[in-house]
This record gives structure tokens, sequence and C-alpha cells, in this order.
């Protein structure tokens, strides 16, 4: 039998503490920024000029070896005020934090010598990892850094009731978990559910956009400074269709698995209804933007809405209803 | 035919219309069935739909929880079972949803899948005059003369679909993702399809047996506890195989938390069955037996005391009944222990009188609280068991089936039962009946319960599963995009010759830049990229 290292496992959960308090930081950070930085204001501004400076690059050719068509150039210098510092460090931070959140994710792993997400607890810090994760991604291919306090809130709110209501002390996981699905299974769900935060935050930045670009009085102050729709809209876009796959993929192995462990390969499990229900939200999310007169702001609420069909599977489901699924070891 | 030309005579368009008229409404519910936005609500329906199947109890996967919640909630609960509420995926407005979505779907595909079949004949369309106009531009003069550039950016893009206009190459590629499109979405009706058979030809059953050498043989549902199948499935021809259980083992951590199961079992099936060879497999959680077209799962254990009743004319008799567990976490379990036949009575009514039955609790690790039993952990370190001595008729020849976890209230009720003693015992010690008779707790067995599951669908539903997890992933990664290639000789002296790339990604929100840009810098500075 696996013997629990208590050591390893108490360094796991300082490591949590601390990515969490870093993550704080860097959210008050990145708040300074967004709310004084001017990039908030340029940001959509930018974005445009680059698209149409694309679109004209006619110029002296040859010559212009190395302009690289790729995002993230700064077309207009940045202006380098003291709140764009200030969301620098923030964005250093957040590395900083999601090293420390890898970190009590591994040592977990070490401490119970299997995969770190055998229970709700680790389910949610890998899920909170992986939506980190992710972000680290966007803003390097998107110019949205002075966004992450957004990302951050969820995620510090995530992290923290994660943390408190729903740790769970490091231990071998009961027979029907030892399988080596666990591994693929559950990774794939937690991959995709971190993954999904992502664009739902987008989506819901962009239905205040887009309230905005329709009528400059709506929220003046605050979606003034937010990115342009379309960016947003992209960032939604993309994180979407590597996420429905691997959620697609999740919940194929998690089928195999059933037929193996409860001899069904599906049997309506809460669990299974709501990814399901999930799912078919995605799909119509994927459909709304290829049909006239749902793209926009349809689709960024439904997206919103597969948003709150994952948070209430990773809960409710969890947490309130008896299920096979009931593994969360809470109560 | 038109009746355009026609003065406006009322009657007469009238007249001829009813069957033009139902030829239009069908065209056009079809139309407005195949459209994406009825898709779209329909997704969504479905969505809707099955959320009250996660949140009401069902009758399939819970059957004594949803009679109490029924019960619970009066007339609500009554109209919601109605409405089908607790059956929701074989309710009505459930099938028909999906099926409204298997017919749009079909719409949908028909068309694309015709019009797939041309533009994969079909070729690149033509270099547009103006390329400065597309989304992605680049223009360079280089020294090389036009055929060579042409010859390279050919080699360049030799992935692509190409043809040559003159003096421009038209590409593209990504043909991919409507491949995968399809793959997924036949994929979808494939799997929708064999789910449906499978719900047809499957069946499930459920039985205990005890782990000490109990052997349980496929030979109709009347061997089953619970037995569920399908339409199709009428109990006669289930696959022909049997098992003997030979042991059950339980390990639990200092906590009293399971860490493994697991039961050696063998079994005999096809030719074994005429030579009566047992071969042996090694039964535990998630890694089922399979054999014979069937499966064979550990589902769950329990115990069974063993409790031997001594007569007053010296006669014993043994029996080790299973008990259910009321708490799974420490396995404390009650149930029924029933001696029918007292020995030397001939006479029926005499019998009736005398028959015994044994109820109450048993905790595996018994721990008293003041006088009544709990268990302090599911592992077998010290059994004990509470028990209700009960003479009588237990109610067995009545005909009416009976639970063999309890004893018939109904026979206490009338008087019929009796309750005659009530006694804490650990093993090896009894208790003695007014009339001399000696019931002693002789220890403890273990009993296993196993899940039969038969699916011949199974199979197929993965196939079309994994084509549909395939297809989706080309119909989204794979992006469709074009470029083109403008060769003109330079103006002027200096000679050389323009080079022209346009780019378009037919893909919306591709993220085509990087990947143009890239192009187009090794067709401009004429090296052979990656």
């Amino acid at each position: 039998m696996p013997i629990i290292n208590e050591s390893l496992s108490r360094f796991s959960d300082w490591s949590y503490t601390t990515a969490t308090a870093i993550y704080v930081l860097a959210l008050v950070f990145f708040l300074i920024e967004q709310s004084f930085g001017a990039k908030g204001r340029q940001a959509a501004e930018r974005q445009k000029q680059r698209v149409r400076e694309l679109a004209g690059a006619g110029g002296p050719p040859v010559t212009e070896y190395g302009t690289p068509h790729t995002y993230g150039t700064p077309v207009t210098p940045s202006p380098g005020g003291r709140a764009e510092r200030i969301g620098k460090m923030g964005a250093a931070l957040l590395v900083l934090g999601v090293l420390m959140h890898l970190a009590a994710l591994v040592l977990r792993g070490l401490a119970t010598s299997r995969v770190p997400w055998g229970n709700m607890y680790e389910y949610g810090m890998a899920v909170t990892f992986v939506a980190m994760a992710t972000w680290l991604v966007v803003i390097k291919k998107f110019e949205v850094r002075h966004l992450s306090g957004f990302m951050l809130l969820p995620v510090v709110i995530l992290m923290f009731i994660n943390g408190t209501l729903l740790y769970t002390i490091a231990a071998p996981v009961q027979p029907a978990l030892q399988s080596y699905w666990l591994v693929i299974h559950v990774s794939a769900a937690a991959t995709s559910a971190g993954l999904f935060l992502v664009p739902g935050v987008a989506s819901v930045l962009y239905l205040f956009r887009s309230a905005h670009e329709r009528d400059s009085a709506k929220f003046p102050r605050f979606a003034a400074k937010l990115p342009s729709a379309d960016v947003l809209d992209r960032i939604a876009y993309r994180t979407t269709i590597i996420a429905f796959p691997i959620f697609t993929f999740g919940v194929l192995c998690g089928a195999i698995w059933a037929e193996a462990a409860w001899g069904r390969f599906w049997g309506w499990d809460p669990k299974e209804t709501v990814a399901f229900i999930a799912w078919v939200i995605y799909a119509a999310f994927l459909h709304s933007r290829a049909t006239a007169g749902w793209r926009g702001t349809r689709a960024a609420v439904i997206n919103v809405v597969g948003l709150s069909a994952t948070v209430f599977n990773l809960f409710f489901i969890n947490l309130v209803t008896t299920g096979l699924h009931s593994y969360a070891g809470v109560g | 035919m038109t009746t355009t030309a026609a003065p406006p005579e009322p009657k007469k368009p009238y007249r001829n219309s009813p069957l033009r008229r139902a030829l239009a409404f069908a065209r056009n519910t079809w139309r407005g069935l195949t459209s994406m936005r009825t898709a779209l609500v329909l997704l969504f329906l479905l969505a809707l739909a099955a959320l009250p199947g996660a949140l009401l109890p069902q009758r399939k996967l819970n059957a004594p929880k949803t009679d109490d919640f029924i019960a619970t909630h009066g007339w609500w609960g009554d109209l919601l079972d109605r409405l089908q509420f607790f059956e929701v995926y074989s309710s009505v407005w459930f099938s028909a949803i999906y099926l409204l979505l298997m017919v749009s779907l079909v719409g949908c595909l028909a068309p694309r899948s015709f019009e797939y079949v041309k533009s994969m004949r079909a070729k690149p369309v033509l270099t547009p005059r103006n390329l400065s106009r597309m989304p992605h531009y680049r223009r360079a003069v280089v020294d090389t003369p036009p055929e060579d550039v042409l010859k390279a950016a050919h080699a360049r893009l030799s992935g692509w679909r190409r043809t040559e206009h003159g003096t421009s190459i038209s590409a593209e590629r990504g043909y991919l993702r409507e491949t995968g499109n399809l793959i997924f979405h036949f994929g979808m009706l494939g799997l929708i399809v064999f789910f449906a058979l499978g719900a047809m030809f499957s069946y499930e059953g459920q039985v205990i047996v005890q782990a000490n050498g109990g052997q349980f043989c496929n030979g109709g549902i009347y061997n089953y506890d619970s037995f569920d199948a399908g339409l199709q499935i009428d109990g006669t021809e289930l696959s022909p195989w049997c098992v003997k259980v030979d042991d059950f083992k339980a390990q639990y951590s200092a906590l009293g938390q399971p860490q493994k199961y697991e039961s050696s079992i063998e079994y005999q099936s096809g030719a074994d069955l005429q030579t009566g060879t047992w071969r042996p497999y090694h039964l535990e959680v998630n890694s089922p037996l399979r054999t014979a077209g069937d499966r064979i799962y550990l589902l769950g254990h329990g115990y069974s005391p063993i409790f031997t009743v001594t007569y007053p004319d010296g006669t014993s008799r043994s029996l080790a009944t299973q008990w259910r567990p009321v708490d799974q976490a420490t396995l404390l379990s009650e149930g029924a222990t029933k001696f029918p036949d007292p020995p030397g009575i001939t006479d029926e009514a005499t019998r009736r009188t005398k028959q015994l039955a044994i109820t109450g609790l048993f905790a595996p690790t018994s721990f008293l609280h003041g006088n009544v039993l709990t268990s302090s952990g599911p592992e077998l370190t010290k059994p004990g068991v509470a028990i209700d001595v009960l003479r009588g008729d237990i109610g067995t020849d009545s005909g009416r089936g009976q639970s063999i976890f309890e004893i018939d209230q109904s026979q206490v009720d009338k008087g019929a039962l009796k309750k005659v003693a009530r006694q804490n015992l650990d093993v090896g010690q009894d208790l003695t009946l007014d009339d001399g008779t000696k019931i002693r707790f002789d220890g403890v067995q273990q009993w296993v319960s196993l899940q039969i599951s038969h699916d011949p669908t199974q199979v197929f539903v993965l196939g079309f599963a994994i084509a549909m997890f395939v297809g989706l992933s080309g119909s989204l990664l794979v992006k469709r995009r074009r470029v083109w290639v403008r060769v003109t000789p330079a103006d002027g002296e200096a000679g050389g010759t323009v080079i022209e790339v346009g780019g378009l990604a037919r893909t919306d929100q591709a993220g085509y830049g990087e990947e143009f840009g890239r192009i187009a810098e090794q067709l401009v500075s004429g090296k052979k990229g990656t």
C-alpha cells in the first residue's frame, strides 16, 4: 500500500497557500494597471491599428525583413508609465505563482505516490493551475496582460474555497479510482475545465465591451479600458476550440472507464448528465459562430452559459447530489 | 402552371393549391427544421431537457429514492411522475427532441456531403486581380527570374492543392477540416443509432454469491436478484457460463478507508461447460471478467453471519444468509436469517408455529454503546450481532415473495410471528429459548455482489465515438486557407521580378497571420522553408 509522505504533503500545502497569496498580490497589481494604465485605454486602439498596418503593408520590400507578423509587437512604443511597470511586476508574480502552484501539485503527487487529482481538493488545484497556465499563454499571444485581474479574481476565489472548505488530507484513493484511467480521464477533465475558465471570462468581458461599442454610454469607464470586442472574441474562440476536443476526449475516456468500473459506458449519472449538457452547450457555441444572427453577443452568452455549466458540474454535482462521481472526499 | 397570368379569380388558385400548399408546407418545414438556427434551438432544448435528470432522482438509477421523493412531495411529485420527470432519458419529450435533432442533422449532412464531394474535385480559385486587398499581403522585388520564382513557389507549396494561372499560382489547403466535420457528424449519427440499439439488445443483472465456493450460472433471469433487460431480451437466450467465487479479500487503511477489493473466482463458458473445466480469474474493481460476450463485475461485498440452531431434540441446523450493509463505511449490516423447517414436525399447522427467524444487526468490528451495537470499522476484527429471535409463522408458505433481508412485517403485526428473545452475541456465544432451543452465533462468511452486463453494441458505439473525436479535432484545429503568388517583371531597367503574395483564411479567427508571414518570407527570400 502506498505510504503517505506527510512532510511532502505539508510542503505541498505551503506551496498552495503561497501560490494563492502571490495570485492575490498579482491581482492587486493588475487591477492597478487596468485602472490607471494607459495600456487599457490604448489596447483597443493599438489592436485596430495593427490590423490596418498589416493589411496595408505594401511598402518597400525585401528591406522590411524581420517585421514579424506576430502578436505582441508594440506598434506604438509603450509609454512605460508607472502602471505599466506595476503590470509587468504583476506578470512576473503571476509566473512565480504558477510555478508555486505547479510545485504544490507535484509535491502532492509525490506525497501520495499517485497522480495529484484523486479528490475534489486536488482536482480544484489542478483545474485552477491549468487555468492560470493557459492565461500565461494567452497574455503572451495577445496584448491583454492588463486584464489578468479579471481572470485572477475567479481563480483566487476558487482556490480559496478549495483550500479551506474542500481541503482533504493526502490519502490513497479508493479501489474504484485505482486505474490508469484516473491519469487519463481526470487529467483531460481537469485540463478542459481549466481551459474553459479562460473563454468564459473573455466572453463575460466581451459582453461588457460589445454593449459599450454599440452604445458608448454603457459602462463608459469600465468597458472603455477593455480591448476591442474582436480581440476578446478571438481569445474566447481559440481557447474553446482547444478545450472542446480535450473535453470530448475526457468524456470519451470516462465512458471507457465507466464500462470497466461500473458495468456500463453511459448511465446518466449526474456527473455524466451535466458533462453531456456542457458538451451540448459548447457545441451550440461553436455552431452559433457559423450562424447568421447568432455571432457576437449571442455566442458570447452561450459561452458564459457553458462556463456556468462547467462550474455547476464542478461544485453542485460533486458536493450536493449523490452519484457515482461522489469522490469529493468532503464531509 | 402558375396562376400569375390569370385574372384575380379568388376561387381558382384556391382549388388548385392544396397539393402545392402541402408541398410548400413540407418544403418549408424541412428547410426550417434543417436550418442551423433550429439546430441551435434544439441543442439548447436538449441541454435543458437533460437537466432534470441530474437534479431529480431517476427511477432507473435509484428506485427507492424516487418513490420516496414522490411520496414526500405530494401532488407535485405525482405531476412530475406523470410528466416522466423520473425517467427523463426515456421520456416522450426527451426522445422527441433528440429525434428532431437527428432529422435536422441528416438534413444538414446530406447536402453538405454532396458539396463536399464536389469541392474535393474542384481546383483552387482564380487568382484575384488585386492581391493587396487580401487580408494578408506581401510584396517584394527580387533578382531571380519569374520562372524560377514560380518553380520555387511550387516547391514551397508542395503540400498544397495548386493551379497555375499564367504568371500566378493559386493554392489552397486544409480540406481535412470539412472531412473532419463530416466524419464527426456521421460518427455522432452512428453513435446515437447504436446507443439506441444497445438499449434494446442489452441486459444487466445483479446477484449475490457467497464467497466460499458459491456458484452462479447464467441460466435464466430467475437466477438473478435483480434483472434489467432491453426490449428484445426475453431472458431465454442468455449466454451460458458459470462462475464460482472462491474467496473475497478487502484491505483497509488504518482509518478504515478501503484500499483494495479482490476476489478469486473460477469460471467456465463455451466448450468448458461440457468438459467441466474451471478457469481461474482474479476479479477486481476496474477489471471485470469478460467471457462469452458478457462482463462480470465485482460490485460490492458484505457479510453473512452463521447461526446454528440446536433444537431440543438435538438436531442442529446451520445457515449463513447474506445480510446487507446499512452503512457502507462501517459495513454495519442488517438482515434476517430464517429457519423454516423445525425437525421432526410433519403437521403443517404445528410447523408454522415453530418456524424461527433471526433478525437484527451485524457489526464486523463491534462496539457496544451502552447496549446498542454499532460498528467502528468495516474490517472483520471483532464480529458481533444484536439479534431478535422470532418464532411462529414466518410467512414463506403464503406464496407471497418476501425479501431475503427482512422478515414479513405483516406476520408480526398479525401476531403470527412473536419475538421470543433479544440479545447481543459475540462469536461462539449462544442463547437459549424458553423451549430449550439453542441459537449460537458461529462466525461469519463473506459474500460478493456481482453485476453481469451484456451489450453487443458497445464496441460499435466506441468505434463511432473515436471517429467523432478524430473528426472533431480535425474540424476544429485544421485551418482552411488560401495563398496566391503572382510574379511580374519589375518596371524600369533595374530588372528583377516583383513577387506578390496574398493570403486568405477561410476559417473565422483562424490565426493565419503567423503562418502566412512565414510562407511569404520564404517565397520572397527564395529560401526553401520547412
